[in-house]
């Protein structure tokens, strides 16, 4: 933290999203755009992506899908999961 | 000794899988499992941790016919398949295709051959161990429930009787939880296998993976899921996968909930009572009835402990985690845990067994896990909260460690480093001291 945080406005929306959804008590400027989200980094677990996925989908309108629990993973961070989202919402 | 069989369908041409868009029938089962027999080593344990239903069937059928048990851990964590290899010397891992864990012996399935001529149902001895799966003791240690073959049919089979599942003979079942939980292993792969009903072997996961995990299957369909993914699924607003019958476990549904489900889905909606220790206890359709009915050959008694299970296929008796009101020996109104005991989105844990964990970290003086009152703003799941004295560690060590020891869904959200913790006399918490905490 403290370093310059290169989130792009998207992203930042995102960790807001986050942030609001599991009352995390983090700001969204500290979340490491890079940072794995599941497990070691935010150590969100498997009930929050549900819980995030929910609010994604009341927000933009997208489905997120894994195909499998294990998959939950690939979301391996805050900028991968909004580039995701981005590519979604192009479909 | 009776036996009894493997599986219970129409004819060896009945599905049995669906696995990735394919069929695949009772007899290339049988073929698969008997070829996966044959390649096991000599082993007494044989560690499942198959996440694809098909191959941990297949799992559970080879070892059974090598009179190998199968070890069900709650998680492949580390920490968890170290204390395994320790307690069971020898025994090999069973996994996915092209995941292997360091210093273990690992076997793969082999794929399901194309051919393969028909093959006889195997039976088993009821008297033979089948699986053991695992609680969290209050030690830390995880703490062994032994499984015969003969417990886990009957059960299964009394569990079918009061779902109704001979109706849904060929139709395919969809589960959204682990099979090596109890409830997994009994009501997705023992239910299926049981009851003539064809797996879909992924496990679903977001309510969108759900829908389409359902929505590929050429027949009716059984989902067997808990109260948060069936609350999601609800929540979601998209277009409902159709749903022949619906399965929840793990924690009491609300009412309302119960209620939309049935209606949404049109669907009737069962749920189900139980805990590692006896399997499944008790069934209700919570539409109908609050009162829970005792599966066939479960009886349920009280005393000035608490309420005990014991069932014709159980050994012993089983003192149950939750305050019940008992209306006869087979029925009963369930009123929430005991205190000690703390359930996250299904996930049962007792407090003694998360402070025993936190306070074996190196560097913590004193701990204390405390499940905060009430509900949370937006119905979001509530989460436990940690008081920790640790001077010298910081929150991401000290989460990093717990990581290591403690399923996720119990890390300490919020974790506060405290002074010291407002122990009385006599070394005890009191409920008041707790309460002060929680109200800083």
């Amino acid at each position: 933290m403290g370093e310059v945080n290169s989130m792009v406005r998207p992203e930042l929306e995102l960790a807001t999203l986050i942030v609001n959804t599991l009352n995390l008590e983090v700001s969204p400027e500290d979340i490491d755009p890079d940072a794995p989200l599941y497990g070691e980094g935010l150590g969100l677990d498997s009930i929050d992506m549900l819980e995030i996925a929910l609010a994604i989908s009341k927000a933009h309108g997208v489905k997120l899908r894994s195909d499998d629990e294990s998959n939950v993973r690939i979301f391996s961070s805050l900028r991968h999961l909004s580039n995701h989202i981005q590519h979604l919402k192009a479909a | 000794m009776s036996t009894l069989p493997l599986m219970r369908y129409a004819d060896a041409g009945a599905a049995m899988a669906w696995r990735n868009g394919e069929r695949i029938d009772v007899c290339r089962f049988l073929a698969t499992s008997a070829a996966l027999a044959e390649a096991l080593p000599d082993c007494d344990h044989i560690v499942n941790l198959c996440t694809d239903r098909f191959d941990f069937a297949a799992g559970l059928a080879a070892a059974l016919m090598r009179k190998q048990v199968s070890l069900l851990p709650p998680n492949d964590r580390p920490v968890m398949l170290r204390q395994l290899a320790q307690a069971y010397p020898g025994a090999v891992c069973l996994t996915d295709a092209g995941v292997a864990y360091e210093g273990m012996t690992c076997v793969q399935v082999p794929e399901p051959p194309s051919g393969g001529g028909m093959r006889e149902i195997p039976s088993f001895p009821e008297d033979q161990v089948a699986a053991i799966a695992f609680t969290s003791g209050s030690t830390g240690q995880p703490m062994p429930q032994v499984k015969t073959w003969g417990t886990l049919v009957r059960s299964v089979h009394g569990e079918g009787a009061a779902l109704g599942m001979a109706e849904l003979a060929g139709a395919f079942l969809v589960g959204t939880v682990p099979h090596q939980h109890m409830y997994g292993l009994e009501s997705v792969i023992l239910l299926a296998l049981q009851h003539g009903m064809a797996l879909q072997a992924k496990r679903p996961f977001y309510p969108g993976d759900i829908a389409a995990a359902l929505d590929e299957l050429p027949g009716r369909r059984m989902l067997v899921t808990t109260p948060v993914h069936l609350k999601t699924l609800l929540a979601d607003g998209g277009r409902l996968p159709a749903v022949d019958f619906l399965l929840c476990a793990t924690a009491p549904l609300a009412p309302q909930l119960a209620s939309e489900a049935e209606w949404m889905f049109d669907a009737p909606l069962y749920e189900i009572y139980g805990c590692s220790e006896t399997g499944q206890v008790a069934v209700r359709r919570p539409k109908l009835s609050a009162e829970w009915r005792c599966i066939e050959g479960i009886r349920l008694r009280q005393d000035d402990e608490g309420t005990w299970a014991s069932g014709d296929f159980l050994k012993g008796e089983t003192l149950l985690a939750d305050v019940i009101e008992l209306n006869a020996p087979d029925r009963f109104i369930l009123h929430g845990r005991s205190a000690d005991q703390v359930n996250i989105a299904g996930k049962r844990s007792s407090l003694a067994y998360l402070n025993h964990h936190l306070n074996s970290i190196e560097g913590v003086r004193d701990g204390v896990f405390v499940m905060p009152e009430g509900v949370r703003e937006g119905g979001g799941t509530v989460r436990l909260t940690a008081f920790v004295v640790a001077p010298d560690l910081t929150a991401e060590t000290l989460l990093a460690r717990l990581r290591e020891r403690i399923e996720p869904a119990f890390l300490p959200r919020p974790l506060h480093f405290v002074d010291a913790l407002p122990r009385n006399a006599t070394g005890k918490l009191t409920a008041e001291a707790i309460q002060r905490l929680l109200g800083k």
